[in-house]
């Protein structure tokens, strides 16, 4: 294991899962044996704010924070969110995010203007990003809930340990608490992951 | 609930700070633990309460969440109390005379600090208070530390008979990291000791305690010279040397991996002489605290140069980004490069909202629909109201504040506000927490209030603890439960003047908020309706918009409901020649529970239920209230 820390920073509103969806992530870099550190500035989130969630893991981990210009890899739960949060990448990183757009009543009052094309924005901003639409596959599955298992699904490829790890850890948790939850979610998972890898593919 | 089982003894866990502090109390034995939710310290109670064999509560208030943690201590049990920082403001009167007659059984209370502010109204350093109580404090870093020094402030509490803080701040509470838990030991109540000259604090007891009480502080002073919980990390660069404590420790053992840190975990009484052999081997030392500059004040005293506030920020979190460049510039060396990241984006601001169907929507569309009217807010999820889309709440200071602030108004206006009318709006568990004697001022003075309880049976800001109106204990177990409309009565409202109301039918909200305010007299009205996060709540068939029939008038828009959505925009051109903005709208059904709100301000009636359940006719016979 090398003294790297791997830096993930996952972004959406409250009430989508983003703590959860981190929560996972943990306990996967955990079960290989890595010094973890999570954090979250989520005050008054589950009223509809901003969320996001600091994973840090490697060798040692002392401060929990990304500070900005250093997150590997931003995981967006909803568009202009994951715009929000690009400066906290560093140049070339990675951004998984879904199309999906939570529109708050600040933009439906006509207040301010949800950006036309958040991921053109991103894409032109030279970092890699792979967009799907999580709520749409969540949706068709049957359970709006599923959406944060398709972005885990996503993630699972771009991460510094093998793909199955983090499936692993997806599962061991719907096996232990809601073990009715176990085959949505496997599918849901798969879902994210093929998503990805098509978007990937896609010129 | 039923209890759960703790891990074993040994084990690695992934825990919060909150989590390490429950899970310390519980292996240090304590028998009982008190609490009022407050972010970011909330957690700690309501993990606790799921470990067996002690006795936990929410308290109505701090104060008594600390006045409960002491009685227990006097009978000589171990106990605790978690509060966020200023709770331990409302905490401060039993405190300040608790030091005075020391402890029994080990006293430790936990303070979290909500530095940078993310659900706070203000920003305040509790470390003060260890000062101010001549009490000593503790300030872990992470987990771990919360976990040990949580422990050893028991230990701590009963060696020298004197409560103790542990501080944490919001990066400690809601950090997660490994912990290593220990051992649990038990502890049994030693017994009351009947001594009035100990524990009855009238002049002429409390008077030879004081020294007593300068005594315990000069021996704490030496013990923290020698803690094996201050750190001396010795560094190879020795340029610049850092004393710091709390979370602040790891940023900077993070920015400057070569640097002598000297890492305080026992940090008040502050260890002087362990800091002044520090700084002779150094260049420059440099003090790293969240928030105030009370470390760096002491050690100036001490004549011990330093720097601190000087070059770092007084204001929310410091953080490696932060340390980096401020200290290469006490270098006078080049500011380091800047990590070539994306430039920040500008996008809409997403402030929180109320929820979807919460039934202060309904009070703040009201309220926003009344004229010359000054609205006395407090402390929950209705300070909300104060934003947008309803600009319906005017102050919010303090826990219960409404009531009082309400009172002066009316005591102090003069001409420009004589024609107003005076509301104060509180929440049930703000109510119980301080706003109960506020209330009784108002109606004892003959205050011209009109006061809207928004009982919604939960604190709900915190993510929904019970309270005594909620008719449940911590533990979901069935509880006595308070009578809100006997209980206004009882603090001398008239029963005519005390009316419940449904804040979903806007029209009678509207109706009795209009006829109370034209009193001349104290008014409450109370709104039933329960918090949509809880299990009290029941949702009822979704609405949807017709197309076809939407005018675009947008005064749906006006409830502040984050389901309902703008499809497109238009404009109108009026006979008079005014063009009025349009807003077309759609509800988003999966989000809708269908309080019906959103359907009374639509005059074309282009809201129906999603699938159709039963007539409108309820809804246009109480017409709109606009």
């Amino acid at each position: 294991m090398s003294d790297a820390i791997t830096n993930i920073l996952v972004c959406g509103i409250g009430g989508q899962g983003v703590m959860t969806a981190t929560e996972i992530l943990a306990e996967a870099a955990l079960a290989l044996g890595f010094d973890v550190k999570k954090t979250e500035v989520a005050g008054m989130s589950q009223r509809g704010g901003v969320v996001t969630s600091h994973l840090r893991f490697g060798a040692r981990v002392l401060s929990p924070q990304i500070a900005p210009g250093e997150a590997d890899l931003l995981v967006g739960f909803e568009a202009a969110e994951a715009l929000r949060w690009v400066h906290m990448l560093r140049p070339g990183a990675t951004v998984l995010t879904n199309v999906g757009r939570i529109v708050p009543p600040i933009v439906n009052s006509g207040r301010f203007d949800y950006p036309d094309d958040p991921v053109g924005q991103i894409a032109a901003l030279g970092l890699n990003v792979h967009a799907i639409d999580a709520t749409a596959i969540a949706r068709e599955l049957g359970d709006i809930r599923l959406g944060n298992t398709v972005m885990l699904g996503a993630v699972a490829g771009h991460l510094p340990f093998p793909e199955g790890e983090l499936e692993q850890a997806v599962l061991a948790r719907f096996a232990q608490r809601k073990p009715q939850l176990l085959e949505p979610n496997r599918q849901a998972f798969a879902r994210g992951r093929a998503a990805v890898a098509a978007a990937r593919t896609s010129p | 609930m039923a209890a759960a089982t703790p891990a074993p003894a040994h084990s690695r866990q992934f825990l919060s700070g909150n989590e390490a502090v429950a899970r310390a109390a519980w292996d240090a034995g304590v028998r009982v633990a008190a609490a009022y939710p407050g972010t970011p310290s909330t957690e700690i109670l309501e993990v606790l309460a799921r470990y067996p064999d002690l006795y936990t509560e929410w308290s109505v208030n701090e104060k008594v969440s600390l006045e409960v943690a002491l009685g227990a201590s006097m009978v000589g049990a171990r106990a605790l109390c978690a509060m966020k920082h200023v709770g331990l403001n409302v905490a401060a009167d039993a405190l300040m005379t608790l030091t005075v007659t020391g402890v029994e059984g080990g006293l430790v209370i936990v303070v979290a600090d909500d530095v940078g502010m993310s659900s706070s109204q203000n920003e305040q350093d509790s470390r003060y208070w260890g000062r101010f109580a001549h009490v000593p404090v503790l300030e872990p870093a992470d987990s771990q530390e919360a976990y040990t020094l949580t422990r050893a402030a028991f230990a701590l509490s009963e060696q020298f008979q004197t409560a103790v803080i542990v501080r944490l701040t919001t990066r400690v509470c809601h950090v997660k990291g490994l912990v290593t838990p220990g051992e649990r030991e038990t502890h049994a109540p030693t017994g009351f000791d009947k001594n009035p000259a100990r524990w009855v604090m009238v002049p002429g007891h409390a008077k030879p305690r004081l020294p007593l009480m300068f005594e315990r502080e000069a021996a704490l002073r030496a013990a923290a010279e020698v803690s094996e919980f201050n750190v001396l990390d010795a560094g190879s660069d020795m340029r610049v040397g850092f004393v710091t404590a709390g979370p602040a420790g790891m940023h900077v053992l993070d920015a400057f991996p070569d640097a002598p840190v000297l890492r305080l975990g026992f940090s008040c009484p502050v260890p002087i002489e362990r800091i002044r052999a520090l700084a002779a081997t150094v260049g420059r030392l440099v003090v790293v605290e969240e928030t105030e500059p009370l470390l760096e004040t002491e050690l100036r005293a001490a004549g011990i140069a330093c720097h601190g506030k000087d070059i770092l920020t007084r204001l929310g979190e410091l953080s490696p980004d932060i340390l980096k460049p401020a200290v290469s510039r006490l270098l006078a060396g080049e500011a380091p490069e800047l990590p070539a990241s994306p430039p920040a984006q500008t996008v809409f601001p997403r402030p929180p909202t109320l929820c979807v169907a919460c039934p202060h929507l309904g009070v703040y569309y009201t309220l926003s629909q009344l004229r010359n009217v000054l609205i006395s807010g407090d402390i929950g999820c209705y300070t909300l109201g104060a934003g947008h889309p309803w600009n319906a709440l005017d102050t919010c200071i303090s826990m219960g504040a409404s009531m009082g602030m309400a009172l002066g108004m009316d005591k102090g206006r003069g001409a420009q506000d004589a024609n107003k009318k005076i509301v104060a709006v509180i929440g049930d568990s703000t109510f119980m927490h301080m706003g109960m004697q506020g209330l009784l001022d108002i109606t004892w003075n003959r205050g011209n209030v009109t006061v809207l309880l928004l009982d919604n049976r939960t604190v709900g800001m915190t993510g929904g603890q019970d309270n005594p109106g909620s008719g449940r204990d911590i533990h979901g177990n069935e509880a006595p439960r308070v009578d809100f409309a006997q209980l206004c009565e009882a603090l001398g409202v008239r029963r005519e003047r005390i009316r419940k109301v449904d804040p979903y039918e806007l029209p009678t909200l509207f109706k009795a908020l209009r006829e109370e305010t034209k009193i001349d007299e104290p008014s409450v009205i109370i709104t039933d309706r329960p918090c949509v996060l809880i299990g009290d709540y029941k949702p009822t068939p979704a609405y949807r918009v017709i197309d076809d029939a939407c005018t675009g008038c947008g005064n749906c828009l006006d409830v502040g409901c984050p389901a309902i959505h703008v499809t497109r925009r238009g404009q109108q051109s009026k006979p008079s020649g005014k063009v009025v903005d349009l807003a077309f709208v759609r509800i988003d059904t999966a989000a809708c529970t269908g309080c019906g709100l959103c359907v009374q301000p639509c005059a074309p009636e282009a809201i129906v239920h999603a699938q159709r359940v039963q007539p409108l006719s309820f809804i246009r016979q109480n017409g709109s209230a606009t």
